[in-house]
């Protein structure tokens, strides 16, 4: 099943998402309670990127014996390497014993300075920009926004998604949100399956692109990543990957300024719409656009083979 | 009695589909007990009104059995707020008005009642009704009566993909467009889309009909258009004033669509089957 929910104000108003989203995606819970992702995408600072990365799964953390152990090294692996590169950290913040939130200044090769901390065994990178914060964890969007201080996060738009893990583990590997690696500010939710992952996996791994997962939803943000690599904008990406993809999918994505959704041609899996003028949002079901509602809303499902984006 | 007469003056009895039919008619007059034994003993003048923005899924269909068996025969749910599958199982005469919208799965296995919904609808809309109305002031979501045997479904606005699919009987009517794959394997009843058909419309209909009043994007396989009778313009002008509805381009325009039965082989045996009964 899974469940998927969206959400932009429009004109560049900010408003508390954080709160907003993890209302979305506790309505949605019914829809698959494996794990909880969030995509907020905050107003950021000039010249600042947040990095957020995990060291460990929350799995390991419980069973493993020396991963605690473990996790300080590849933490300050990361430090080491951040500065390395000629990295400024301005800001450290530390959610969980395995997940972090790094601000810092740079200039250099980005894609560089991503692959050379990725390469620290074990750690992985779940978002880099300048407004996007990719945050996701096992449990319920109530206890991730608990865990990660989600609630009072001021921003212009958001994605998130509540998983019923069918293709691959539940971990937080194969949660989504998926960041498009390299881009900053590119994040993708999916709702539904792949048929032809492996075909369209091999020949984007071809191509010198990274998979961090075998979760089926990591190809979109991958095949995402690299038509706008190509010079595609968004939403011809997106229509793209309609014929490209195979499978039921609907899809959210989401940019520094932009959100967008796109539905398979056969429409299997749910959308509903809401939009307003100075607000959209989207969900799996309509439960969740009404969670921030409650009052009586004009909402229409979008067609198959459909695909729209709006700018914040 | 009266809408019995209107409905042979209609001369909705004198079709006759071709094909075999399963469908058993009876008379309403007859000795039988046709209701369910679970079914409640309304009145429907008398009225009952609730609001349901607080409640659980469960906590208001029971609220409206406990209402039916009080003999309250009209309810008003106020503040649904796009909650999943209420209203479902009625097995009795009713007048239900929903003021607001419903999730997924409303109103489904209803026999009888007579719905209202102010609002919209989610997937899967009275899925498997057998009799009775449900009529909807805004958009459906897919699956819009799912297997419905009979009674009418009306959709003011638009609908999802795969309206009516596996339809056994009763009337679907829309009032804007549908989605692909809309009339899927339909097998009986008719379908009244009075905006645009997405693609694969009718795609293996076994039998039944379909009346489109705007474009379609592509026919299924084995879904043929034929010829409109007066008794279908009949039909249809009868239907749509009844919901005070009306056809865009008027009825004349409107395009009937029905199967062309080249995949009807089910006595035709596999040649490799020919050979064992030989």
């Amino acid at each position: 099943m899974c469940g998927i929910a969206g959400l932009i104000w429009k004109g560049g108003a900010s408003s508390d998402i954080g709160t907003e989203m993890t209302q979305m995606l506790q309505a949605l819970k019914h829809r698959g309670p494996d794990s909880t992702g969030f995509a907020l995408y905050g107003k950021g600072e000039e010249g600042v990127r947040v990095l957020r990365f995990k060291v460990a799964e929350q799995e390991e953390m419980k069973t493993g014996f020396d991963i605690h152990k473990k996790a300080v090294e590849r933490k300050e692996a990361v430090d080491a390497r951040l500065l390395e590169m000629g990295a400024e950290i301005t800001e450290k913040e530390d959610a969980t014993e395995y997940a972090f939130r790094y601000h810092f200044k740079f200039d250099g090769d980005m894609t560089r300075l991503i692959d050379y901390i990725e390469d620290i065994d074990g750690v992985e990178i779940l978002s880099v920009g300048k407004a996007l914060e990719l945050i996701k964890d096992l449990g319920d969007a109530a206890v991730v926004s608990d865990q990660y201080g989600l609630k009072g996060f001021q921003g212009t738009h958001a994605i998130g998604h509540t998983r019923m893990a069918t293709e691959s583990d539940v971990d937080i590997r194969s949660a989504h949100p998926y960041w498009a690696y390299p881009f900053n500010d590119v994040s993708v939710v999916h709702n539904g399956q792949l048929t032809n992952y492996w075909t369209n996996r091999r020949d984007l791994e071809r191509r010198g692109h990274r998979f961090m997962s075998n979760c089926d939803s990591e190809l979109i943000a991958v095949y995402i990543a690299d038509r706008i690599d190509q010079g595609d904008e968004l939403e011809d990406a997106m229509t793209r990957s309609i014929d490209k993809l195979d499978g039921v999918f609907t899809y959210l994505v989401a940019t520094g300024t932009q959100l967008g959704m796109a539905k398979d041609v056969m429409g299997a899996k749910p959308m509903v719409l809401y939009e307003s003028d100075e607000f959209v949002g989207l969900a799996s079901e309509e439960v969740a656009i009404r969670s921030i509602f409650p009052r009586e809303i004009d909402t229409w499902d979008p067609y198959q083979g459909e695909v729209k984006v709006w700018a914040a | 009695m009266g809408s019995v007469t209107t409905s042979h003056e209609m001369g909705l009895h004198e079709e006759q589909l071709a094909g075999r039919t399963q469908q058993m008619f009876f008379s309403a007059t007859e000795e039988e007990n046709y209701t369910y034994p679970w079914s409640y003993e309304v009145d429907i003048e008398k009225s009952a009104e609730f609001d349901a923005a607080e409640m659980e899924i469960s906590e208001i269909n029971l609220k409206i059995r406990e209402l039916m068996k009080s003999g309250h025969g009209t309810i008003t749910v106020n503040n649904p707020r796009a909650k999943h599958s209420l209203g479902v199982g009625i097995l009795n005469r009713l007048n239900l008005n929903f003021n607001g919208s419903l999730g997924y799965f409303g109103c489904g296995l209803i026999d009888g009642a007579n719905i209202r919904i102010s609002g919209r609808v989610g997937w899967s809309c009275a899925e498997n009704m057998m009799a009775g109305t449900v009529v909807i002031e805004k958009n459906a979501g897919s699956l819009f009566g799912a297997a419905i045997r009979g009674g009418d479904l009306v959709c003011k606005g638009q609908a999802g993909a795969r309206v009516g699919i596996d339809q056994k009987g009763g009337t679907i009517i829309v009032g804007g467009s549908v989605g692909a794959f809309t009339g899927f394997m339909m097998q009986r009843g008719r379908m009244i889309i009075l905006g645009d058909a997405g693609d694969n419309l009718g795609d293996s209909m076994y039998d039944g009909t379909i009346y489109v009043a705007g474009k379609i994007a592509s026919l299924g396989v084995d879904c043929v258009e034929t010829e409109m009778t007066d008794l279908d313009r009949k039909y249809l002008q009868g239907k749509l004033d009844l919901y005070g509805m009306a056809a865009p381009n008027g009825i004349d325009n409107m395009v009937k669509l029905t199967s062309g039965k080249q995949l009807w082989n089910y006595d035709n045996l596999e040649p490799t089957e020919k050979k064992l009964v030989l």
